[in-house]
């Protein structure tokens, strides 16, 4: 106690002056609007940093919690991502063939139904395709599968929403197909050797023949439509022993990168096979 | 006339002088406004005791604010040069003759050259704070100096027509006071 009177009587006057200076500024304060601005802008300034250091301190020990917090908010948002809410594709579009005519008009034959490729496999000898689109949606077993440059496959299994394609890739496709130059008709298969190249069989040596001739779907195809693209020639074998080319065909579509197909549903499939595969009951 | 009425006379001298002459002299200049008014605590006594010195400094100048409106604005400064305004006289007077001999600073107790120097610092010192709490900023730095430096300039030039207007005999301290 002593000792701060004696403070006090050895710094009198700077205290007094302090005092003095701080009147002034309340004065100052009190009288002016814009000092009063000034020092409580100041103030507010200087306990805002003391609460930023106070509250950074606090921030680092809630630093768990916060953790929680954002895995919670992370795992909550994740869930609302639209690419989880994926409908099944049941859009339908629908092609009119113009040349199917009865006395009614046009009768649609074939039915367009877009698919998304969910599974794909290129390296095996027999390949697969799965496709998110299944009975639920329309699909059947022995439609025909086409991309946007090219044929892909035949549904070979359907579940309730999702489908199995049997790729192009696969050693036992086999799918009808004529080079667009003068319509001979041969029949597409894979020797299992590169996912780029098909292979053209059964065209006769007749039809000349040449490098980058366009070779699309025949109109022999049950499942298939007519003209669609298939692929190009990229080089001619010709078999001494035959009366036949062996062409090998750059494939139209990408097998590397798929991601949409088509689905082709011919209203005509299951009677065409059940004419094709009946017995003569009268030979 | 004793020291005490004569410094009584010069506090409203003063501060009328400031009020009614040279606050109602449009402004010539943005960086020029004439003060003289803080000669009045460059004038006081030496031997005035150093918080009476305080306490007259800030009745001063709140004289002075309350006459412009502006309440602290000018005691402010004033308090603080009253405040060093002893550290300054003790540098700059030789201490064993001038203050025990005379009775306040001038020309003639203390010589040109000091005199003048402590008229300076203090101007400057007053001017500097008056516009640093006026701006509450320092803005353009340059512009600020300049603001001070040219109001210091100003007044100093009225000091010094002060002292050769009202010539103070330099009064020697007698024993019977």
């Amino acid at each position: 106690m002593k000792n701060i009177f004696l403070f006090i009587q050895r710094n009198f006057n700077f205290l007094g002056f302090l005092i003095l200076e701080i009147v002034c500024i309340v004065l100052l304060n009190n009288s002016s609007k814009t000092h009063q601005v000034f020092f409580s802008e100041m103030a507010e300034e200087s306990t805002g940093k003391f609460n930023k250091q106070y509250n950074n301190w606090r921030y680092y020990f809630s630093l768990k919690e916060t953790n929680q917090q954002l895995v919670e908010e992370n795992a909550r948002l994740r869930n609302l991502l639209p690419s989880n809410f994926q409908s099944p594709d049941s859009s339908t579009q629908q092609i009119v063939d113009s040349l199917m005519r009865d006395s009614l008009g046009r009768s649609r034959k074939y039915t367009v139904l877009p698919a998304k490729v969910i599974g794909n496999t290129l390296t095996l000898q027999n390949n697969y395709i799965t496709i998110e689109r299944g009975s639920l949606q329309g699909v059947k077993k022995g439609m025909a599968v086409m991309g946007s440059t090219g044929i892909v496959g035949v549904v070979v299994a359907v579940s309730e929403n999702n489908a199995k394609v049997m790729s192009l890739l696969h050693r036992s496709s086999k799918v009808s197909a004529m080079l667009k130059k003068d319509n001979s008709a041969g029949s597409i298969e894979w020797d299992g050797a590169d996912p780029s190249f098909l292979i053209l069989k059964n065209i006769p040596k007749s039809s000349k023949v040449n490098k980058g001739d366009t070779v699309l779907t025949s109109t022999y195809s049950a499942n298939f439509p007519s003209h669609l693209m298939v692929g190009t020639v990229y080089s001619v074998v010709a078999d001494a022993s035959s009366n036949f080319f062996t062409l090998k065909i750059k494939t139209g579509t990408n097998f590397f990168a798929l991601q949409y197909v088509y689905l082709v549903n011919n209203a005509g499939y299951a009677e065409q096979m059940n004419i094709e595969n009946s017995t003569e009951k009268n030979p | 006339m004793s020291d005490l009425i004569k410094n009584i006379v010069r506090f409203a001298l003063f501060i009328l002088f400031q009020v009614f002459i040279l606050n109602e002299v449009p402004p010539l200049h943005q960086f020029i406004i004439p003060y003289i008014y803080f000669l009045y605590i460059l004038w006081l006594p030496f031997n005035i005791n150093r918080f009476a010195l305080l306490l007259i400094s800030f009745a001063f100048g709140i004289t002075l604010d309350y006459f412009t409106g502006s309440a602290g604005l000018h005691a402010a400064p004033c308090v603080l040069i009253a405040y060093l305004r002893p550290f300054l006289l003790n540098l700059l007077i030789p201490q064993d003759t001038t203050e025990h001999s005379y009775l306040e600073p001038s020309i003639k107790s203390m010589g040109w050259a000091p005199y003048s120097l402590y008229v300076a610092l203090l101007t400057f010192i007053h001017h500097f704070l008056l516009v640093l709490i006026e701006w509450l900023q320092f803005g353009n730095f340059v512009y600020f100096l300049g603001k001070v430096a040219a109001t210091t300039a100003v007044s100093l030039l009225l000091i010094f027509i002060t002292e050769m207007l009202f010539f103070r005999k330099a009064k020697f301290r007698t024993n019977k006071a």
